[in-house]
């Protein structure tokens, strides 16, 4: 038998075994059909269970009897093996509540900026659309500053200067239209005079007839701001719903051509003056303004994003 | 009394089994837990043999291939206990007074130490063939050696009181043996 040849070890001493064991191996001897058919039977149930489904009933018997067995163990132990997480240091704990704060008044502030970075971030993608549906070169720049009612003029300070390539009498424009034009620059910062100064008179062009006009501003920042289009020709009959766009200027300076400044409001007949005054509303929101772009001259360099459509097509 | 001694063993099979799945995952270590089934059917081996060994082990894999949180093809356990039990009979000392004789220590813990390895890779090996579920081999021999050493600390607490218990219940041989 192979119970005695594995473990004999000598001879005599198997030989001794033989006699002393008879009774045992004639016990053991089924033992090897019964795990012939015990592992017959396991492979059975496993291709069985693997052909799917049919086992299911057994495991619910199964689950069903033993469930409120677990059951009970899990809750007799559960209050057990809570027990380690009371013995924790208030050291440990005032760490832990320190971070999460931390945590926490961090995620306020993303939630809390969230809408702000995602209209910034449009506002840029809008931007650079514009800039190369038009085909120039564009410094992105935020507005820091508005000028002080006090001074009477409309003017803003935005943070780029002459580092970033931009100087006086360059074009402002947003993603929605004309902002102003530069008319001074430091370092860092810009002055940049807006449409509705007094002061600043844009050359424009209704986009229906290509009749030229002048725009001058009424000094006026909130409520409903407004422009003044003079027409060259005073015969000119401009449309309500028009819109305007610049004609430019030689060198695109002040004024490149074809940024869009508004649209006609209102048309008033003037009689005694014998012209007609048009009133023009810009498509700039100027109140909320933020993100605008410079148009600087091509080949301009700078360490800050520039909008350069010639790159795309390179 | 044989049917008294049948469901003692099968009481003592039902309380490992719900220990091991409901007491021991409070206490895994590296989501491991003892064996506790596999360490009753070495105890019943050690005691009375690779036949009743090997039908107390398809019983006990059955019950943990059936018991609620398994979800692995059933016989996978039955298969691994029922070599399991053969084996760990077979590591009795014949030698030394037949069934009679009471292992030493350090057998005892040996046996645990070569079953549980056994049925662990039995298991794990079946899962690698059927593909149920597939998982790496380094990770299965990193699971199979916290379980032997799980099963192994626990030897001590667990398998000599269950070995003098299935003495107890040993219907007497001495007679004709």
């Amino acid at each position: 038998m192979a119970v005695g040849e594995k473990w004999g070890d000598g001879p005599e001493r198997r030989e001794k075994r033989w006699r002393a064991l008879d009774g045992f191996d004639a016990r053991d001897r089924p033992s090897r059909s019964t795990l012939v058919a015990l592992v017959l039977a396991s492979v059975t149930l496993i291709t069985l269970d693997h052909a799917g489904g049919i086992l299911d009933p057994a495991r619910d018997v199964v689950g069903e009897a033993l469930g409120p067995a677990e059951q009970f163990t899990n809750g007799v132990v559960q209050p057990f093996a809570s027990v380690p997480r009371y013995f924790r240091t208030k050291g440990s704990l005032e760490d832990e509540v320190g971070a999460l704060e931390d945590e926490n008044s961090q995620l306020r502030q993303q939630l809390a900026t969230a809408g702000y970075d995602r209209n910034r971030l449009r506002e840029y993608d809008k931007l650079s659309q514009s800039a190369a549906a038009q085909g120039h070169t564009i410094v992105a720049a935020h507005v820091i500053g508005h000028g002080a009612a006090q001074a009477f003029s409309q003017t803003v300070t935005i943070d780029a200067g002459t580092t970033d390539g931009v100087h006086a009498d360059l074009t402002v424009v947003s993603d929605d239209g004309l902002v102003g034009r530069v008319v001074a620059a430091t370092r860092k910062t810009a002055t940049v005079l807006l449409l509705l100064d007094r002061d600043s008179v844009v050359g424009g062009r209704l986009g229906s007839s290509m009749e030229l006009g002048f725009l001058q501003g009424r000094g006026q920042f909130g409520g409903d701001p407004t422009l003044d289009m003079k027409l060259v020709d005073a015969a000119v009959v401009a449309n309500e719903g028009d819109s305007v766009l610049t004609f430019g200027s030689e060198d695109g300076a002040p004024y490149i051509a074809g940024v869009p400044i508004g649209t006609v409001r209102a048309v008033f007949s003037s009689p005694r003056e014998t012209s007609r005054r048009v009133e023009i509303t810009p498509f700039v929101d100027f109140t909320s303004l933020d993100l605008v772009g410079v148009v600087v001259p091509t080949g301009s360099t700078t360490d800050r994003a520039l909008v350069d459509p010639r790159k795309d097509e390179r | 009394m044989s049917l008294f001694r049948g469901v003692i063993a099968v009481l003592a099979l039902l309380v490992a089994v719900v220990l091991q799945v409901s007491l021991f995952p409070h206490l895994t270590w590296r989501g491991v837990v003892p064996d506790l089934a596999l360490l009753v059917v070495v105890a019943a081996a050690l005691t009375r043999g690779p036949q009743y060994a090997a039908v107390l082990g398809f019983a006990a894999g059955l019950l943990l291939d059936l018991a609620p949180p398994a979800d692995h093809y059933v016989g996978r356990w039955a298969l691994a206990l029922v070599i399991v039990g053969h084996v760990a009979g077979r590591m009795r000392m014949p030698g030394q007074g037949g069934q009679g004789a009471q292992p030493s220590a350090s057998m005892v813990v040996a046996a645990v130490a070569a079953c549980s390895f056994l049925g662990n890779s039995v298991f794990a090996l079946g899962g690698l063939i059927l593909q149920d579920p597939a998982v790496p081999v380094a990770e299965m021999l990193e699971v199979i050696l916290v379980a032997l050493v799980w099963d192994v600390l626990l030897t001590p607490f667990i398998v000599p009181p269950l070995m003098y218990l299935f003495r107890r219940l040993e219907p007497a041989r001495s007679a004709y043996a």
